[in-house]
């Protein structure tokens, strides 16, 4: 039997066991939280136990947790429930769920290191005396690249501006802490930190009230209708208990991490890896290797039971050139033949070794069938 | 199983538990199964999209629509929002103007108030003692502006029934999309897209012994309904809803609509029965009892009964082995009477005593039984206690 390997967290890591266990218990439960009646009040106290924990991941009051179905509902709700006659500045690396949410917003490029161009945001902030609303991920999801936040805050500040931070990548994977990042509000999402698909949340500072995109009942303080999803909101905190600050799992994954891009250097040197001059997330890799189409190497390594993606996973049916790499200003080549390799909490020194080894023989392989068909042969 | 000490459940409008079968299917996908659907060149993502597609067919079997045309949604109120507010600002430039009801899920009135408020014109039709719309009243008020008609299928309060297939055909003859939430309609009344000539249909999982966190917007394809989408980014589900499918929720609807479809037919007939001895054997004791909304023209699952003179909420207080509610859930903490009952122009404060009993698949004949000697001897305490202001 093939082994499988999965390298593609950052698309949806798998669940937790204690997630899935806490999923379970509360889908074996009766009852809808806004019910007053007993099993409405058991369904309530399990939902508020579950804010607490999920509002102590990034050191945020529990009152400011807004529970939705995902991240790319918070990301929208921060976005269209805040602008307000704002004008949006959003870095070009974004999610799609940032970048579309509002019409005419304002892309600030990154740096070749993948970093928000801090220059470019401040005259982004100057060109305009309206008030603005920032929002800059916390750490991208293709190249791991963390964001200098705090220097985005005080850019921001300067200039009265509101931030909204993605941090959907980054929590659980480093420290998040939501007042010493100093931004008004923070998205989330479940399964990127081994909870279950379907729920996420926008934690917002109590004073800022989001306008609803979602109206009806007054569920979560009346900033977001629809029955609460129980089980999911509890898998999401039984995750958030697991993960943590990330930083038990941190040292290992970052030591697999690295191994990874010292041995892919070994297989083929002119490999690059992109954003790595960059405080990174210690569980991503972007490696690109000119000439060699992503796609080559994703079906490839599909084919030997090793699962990476090329960009992120809503746009990769489509195998688009990543925008976060053409905002970085790499090169066509170079874009066209990246993948992402993404680790996790499951993940061990045998899916790397079972990586290097797949890549090494689809790369030795196309080599070969390079050379074979180049006339200089 | 039917246990003397638990409190019995009556609130299945409120939310049904999620069938052990449905539990089942979707728990592999919490585990072993798991992988992101829209990650589609590995083989873990194969493996979740292929089971997201064949629960979207699943979904359609249920209502007769093609697989294409179901758009996965974080629930009923989601699905609402996006079929009202979607389609009436895509129309709203041609057809400002949208007809709904008074009765409607709080989700659709509010979606309704918000686009007032964006400059659409909206009707709000009454409807009779009975809970039913007039279609003759409905015909009077669509004019050439109408984008959208959104009236439920069953209404969650008093479960009646609308006649939809009625509303269809008036709509289509006029050219008006028509929207229905079908919450609490969807596994327990047959709907059929095409013969009833609709356009949106709303389904919520947990209305119907699916999972929490997910339901759906049924969106015709032919002729083709366009909706503004509610949130934009990967562009999933045909660019109508954008964010991850959650996998093992949608197999869990999936999985549900495929027992509703087999089942209902018997499951309502056995409903049916225990519903009518619940309301016999409270009516054998308290023969003033209000049987509100219109006593044929309804879901087998739930009754709305009118105690006159007792206070619902101090009857409620006297029933805490019956987990049952004086309307919708979302409303629940509120001390206003219901604008469902409201609606229906109920005689002398009735509004204010009046019970929601749901019934679902899992309630037995003990169930009701027990539920009935509670009721009848709660309000025998109720009526001997507190002095008889109404005589």
């Amino acid at each position: 039997m093939t082994r499988t390997t999965y390298l593609d967290y950052n698309a949806s890591a798998p669940i937790r066991p204690q997630a899935a266990a806490a999923v379970g218990r509360a889908l074996s439960m009766t009852g809808n939280a806004s019910s007053v009646h007993g099993f409405g009040r058991r369904a309530r106290a399990c939902l508020e136990d579950a804010r607490e924990v999920v509002a102590a991941l990034v050191q945020a009051p529990p009152a400011a947790v807004i529970f939705t179905s995902g991240g790319t509902e918070a990301n929208t709700l921060a976005l269209r429930g805040l602008t307000r006659g704002r004008r949006v500045l959003v870095s070009a690396g974004e999610h799609p769920s940032v970048l579309n949410a509002l019409e005419g917003c304002v892309h600030v490029s990154l740096t070749g290191d993948g970093v928000i161009d801090l220059a470019r945001l401040e005259a982004a902030l100057a060109a305009d005396p309206q008030p603005a609303l920032v929002s800059v991920m916390l750490a991208n999801n293709e190249t791991g690249v963390i964001q200098p936040i705090v220097a985005v805050v005080e850019l921001a500040r300067r200039f009265s501006a509101l931030v909204h931070c993605d941090a959907v990548q980054a929590v659980g994977k480093i420290a998040v802490d939501m007042a010493a990042l100093g931004v008004d509000c923070l998205s989330l999402s479940a399964h990127k930190i081994g909870g279950p698909q379907g729920v996420g949340a926008l934690i917002a500072g109590e004073t800022l009230a989001p306008a609803p995109i979602l109206l009806g009942g007054g569920q979560e303080r009346r900033r977001r209708a629809g029955t609460e999803n129980l089980p999911g909101i509890a898998g999401f905190a039984a995750a958030a208990q697991a993960a943590g600050t990330g930083l038990d799992e941190a040292p290992r994954i970052a030591a697999l991490r690295d191994d990874l891009e010292r041995r892919a250097r070994d297989v083929a040197p002119a490999a690059m890896i992109l954003g790595a001059d960059a405080p990174r997330l210690p569980n991503t890799s972007c490696i690109a290797l000119p000439g060699w189409p992503a796609e080559t190497q994703v079906m490839g390594l599909d084919l030997a039971g090793v699962a990476v993606s090329a960009g992120s996973a809503c746009s990769s049916g489509k195998m688009a050139p990543s925008h976060v790499l053409r905002a970085m200003g790499a090169d066509v080549a170079v874009v066209a033949s990246a993948i992402r390799v993404s680790l996790g909490w499951a993940s061990a020194a045998a899916d790397v070794d079972h990586f290097i080894q797949a890549w090494g023989d689809v790369y030795a392989r196309s080599t070969a069938a390079r050379a074979l068909h180049s006339p200089a042969a | 199983m039917a246990n003397a000490d638990r409190p019995i459940y009556m609130d299945y409008q409120a939310s049904t538990p999620c069938d052990p079968r449905v539990l089942e299917v979707m728990l592999p996908f919490f585990g072993a199964r798991f992988g992101n659907p829209h990650s589609v060149h590995h083989h873990q993502g194969q493996q979740a999209e292929a089971a997201v597609e064949q629960a979207r067919a699943q979904i359609a079997a249920l209502i007769g629509a093609e697989a294409r045309e179901i758009v996965f949604t974080s629930g009923a109120t989601e699905a609402n929002n996006l079929a009202i507010k979607g389609a009436a600002r895509f129309l709203k430039a041609r057809k400002p103007h949208v007809i709904t009801c008074v009765t409607e899920h709080k989700c659709v009135l509010e979606s309704a108030r918000r686009l007032e408020g964006e400059g659409v014109r909206v009707t709000y039709l009454p409807v009779g003692g009975d809970g039913l719309i007039d279609l003759d009243h409905l015909a009077a008020v669509i004019d050439t502006e109408t984008a959208l008609v959104s009236l439920m299928a069953v209404n969650n309060e008093i479960g009646v029934i609308q006649p939809i297939a009625e509303i269809g055909a008036l709509c289509r003859e006029h050219g008006v999309l028509f929207h229905t939430d079908a919450a609490q309609a969807a596994g327990k009344i047959p709907l059929a897209v095409q013969a009833m000539n609709i356009d949106l249909m709303s389904l919520s999982g947990h209305k119907m012994y699916g999972p929490m966190g997910i339901g759906a917007l049924y969106v015709r394809r032919r002729p083709r309904v366009r909706l503004e989408p509610l949130f934009d980014g990967g562009g999933q589900e045909r660019g109508l809803r954008s964010g991850t499918v959650p996998a093992p929720l949608a197999v869990g609807l999936g999985a549900a609509a495929v027992i509703a479809r087999d089942e209902m037919a018997a499951e309502s007939a056995r409903l049916t029965v225990l519903r009518d001895r619940l309301l016999a054997r409270v009516r054998a004791r308290v023969p003033d009892v209000h049987l509100n909304g219109d006593a044929d023209r309804r879901i087998p699952g739930n009754l709305n009964l009118g105690f006159p003179g007792i206070e619902a909420e101090a009857l409620i207080r006297a029933l805490p082995d019956l987990a049952v509610s004086t309307g919708s859930a979302c409303t629940s903490a509120s001390v206003e009477p219901s604008y469902v009952l409201q609606a229906l122009g109920l005689p002398g404060g009735l509004a204010r005593s009046s019970l929601r009993l749901g019934l679902g698949r899992p309630t037995t004949q003990d169930e009701v039984d027990r539920a009935a000697e509670m009721i009848v001897a709660a309000v025998a305490r109720q009526r001997a206690g507190v002095p008889a202001i109404a005589e």
